[in-house]
């Protein structure tokens, strides 16, 4: 083999392993990289007791509720199969809203309810004028597909 | 054929082929930049959910786009430079990293600009997030790698290396929102098509061209300049007219 | 907290000044070096060209 042929065979074969070695790491390292739980983790005890951690997934339809003193929220976030509840005291996100996604932070304490210190929204890909959303709205209520993820 | 190539690829045809393509690339870069900023401004609707805070994705989607994309061409150039040992690759990479660094810094910003009214947070070490944050040091780090190295050969080679090893940073950015949950959302190009109103995706795109027209002028007008000082003891430099004046 | 505010009552401005201007002006500034780069880069190989020619010249004499 010519030098340079030899070079680019190193180049390649080094860039493999490397690949190879950061998609062990970053394996290795998934909850970590993770930025929060779903309900379903918390419920199979994957999330880390005693200390704060987030936790994502949607807003429960007709779940939030606003205290008398008009900063206290509770609601329940669910990923579809798990719901859990959480309460937090604070400004809410203008996107937080029934049914859009949603990710918070805080503490589980011992009453099974999140006591969040942050709430994040979390918004989708999609793009679209009022007027086409809600013609997509109303197609799909027509249709009675359901919003799942 | 090959050697026509390799004609294209030496520095003195380059410096004059670049000189002769800079205002073309710039003229339209500024046309396209005030004809996507108008489309998005003035004709695309407002979202939805968003408002007008969405329109920020009219430069943060093409500045993010360019911040990879330049960078696989840059370990690309590195990666030619190192095995063919010419020496305009190692001069391309070299100029392309300023304004891979300069994008990756307009990502980052316009996206806290947008995480703050539309997220409730500025910053958030979510995958996304994250692994653009290490694109913009990759960068530096190239940079400041290829500063403090003298011989400039050398510094070509140990530069490039950093540039080829850090490559693999590039697919995790694009699919981080894939294989980990975060707070960012999906993408909005995917292969089957953009989830996106027509106008909207019109400017984005115009906005993405400009950019793209913009980093080769700006590359192009930088190698100019790296060309005329290494190869400064050369005949064909000497005999420029720029210099002889 | 009054930059909250703010941003939601001016979003357009907002949008502008916060990215769009701050966008424009990275790029403003990157052109300027590189027409800097270019000039002082010109200015040094013109230097040592005569520098090479004055001492080509004195060789000669």
């Amino acid at each position: 083999m010519k030098p340079r042929q030899k070079r680019f065979v190193f180049i390649v074969v080094a860039l493999v392993a490397l690949a190879v070695v950061v998609g062990l790491v970053l394996n290795a390292l998934e909850s970590n990289v993770n930025l929060y739980f779903t309900p379903t983790q918390v419920f199979n005890n994957e999330a880390p007791h005693g200390r704060s951690f987030r936790i994502g997934g949607l807003v429960e339809e007709g779940s939030i509720k606003r205290a008398n003193d008009g900063l206290t929220v509770n609601f329940v976030i669910t990923d579809t199969h798990k719901s859990l509840p959480v309460v937090y005291k604070g400004i809410l996100p203008d996107l937080f809203k029934e049914g859009k996604g949603v990710v918070a932070q805080g503490k589980m304490e011992a009453d099974g309810v999140m006591h969040a210190e942050e709430v994040l929204a979390k918004h989708d890909e999609n793009y679209m004028p009022p007027e086409a959303k809600d013609a997509l709205d109303k197609a799909q209520k027509a249709q009675g597909m359901e919003k799942a993820k | 054929m090959a050697i026509n190539w390799f004609k294209y690829s030496a520095p003195t045809t380059f410096y004059g082929l670049a000189g002769k393509l800079i205002p073309w690339f710039a003229f339209s870069a500024a046309l396209l930049f005030v004809i996507g900023l108008y489309i998005g401004f003035a004709v695309a609707p407002v979202d939805a959910q968003q408002g007008e805070f969405y329109r920020i994705i009219f430069i943060h989607v093409p500045a993010s786009i360019l911040s990879m994309f330049l960078y696989l061409v840059m370990a690309g150039y590195a990666a030619l430079g190192l095995i063919f040992n010419t020496r305009l690759s190692a001069m391309m990479a070299t100029a392309i990293a300023p304004t891979g660094a300069l994008f990756a810094f307009i990502s980052l910003w316009t996206g806290a600009l947008w995480g703050k009214p539309m997220w409730g947070a500025w910053w958030v070490w979510d995958a996304r997030l994250t692994s653009e944050l290490i694109l913009l040091f990759l960068y530096l780090g190239f940079i400041a790698l290829h500063a403090s190295i003298d011989d400039p050969r050398r510094a070509d080679r140990a530069s490039a290396l950093l540039a080829i090893v850090g490559s693999v940073n590039v697919p995790i950015i694009y699919f981080s929102v894939k294989w980990w949950n975060t707070l960012h959302q999906g993408s909005t190009i995917k292969y089957t098509g953009t989830s996106m109103h027509v106008a909207m995706q019109q400017a984005m795109f115009i906005v993405l061209l400009a950019c793209w027209l913009y980093a080769i002028a700006v590359v192009l007008a930088r190698v100019r300049s790296i060309i005329l000082e290494r190869e400064r003891n050369t005949v064909w430099i000497n005999e420029l007219p720029e210099v002889r004046s | 907290m009054s930059l909250d505010i703010w941003m939601r009552e001016n979003p357009l401005t907002y949008v502008w000044l916060g990215s769009y201007a701050v966008a424009l002006l990275v790029f403003a500034v990157e052109v300027a070096m590189v027409i800097h780069k270019r000039k002082i880069t010109l200015r040094q190989v013109r230097l040592m060209r005569e520098a090479g020619d004055d001492a080509r010249d004195e060789g000669a004499a």
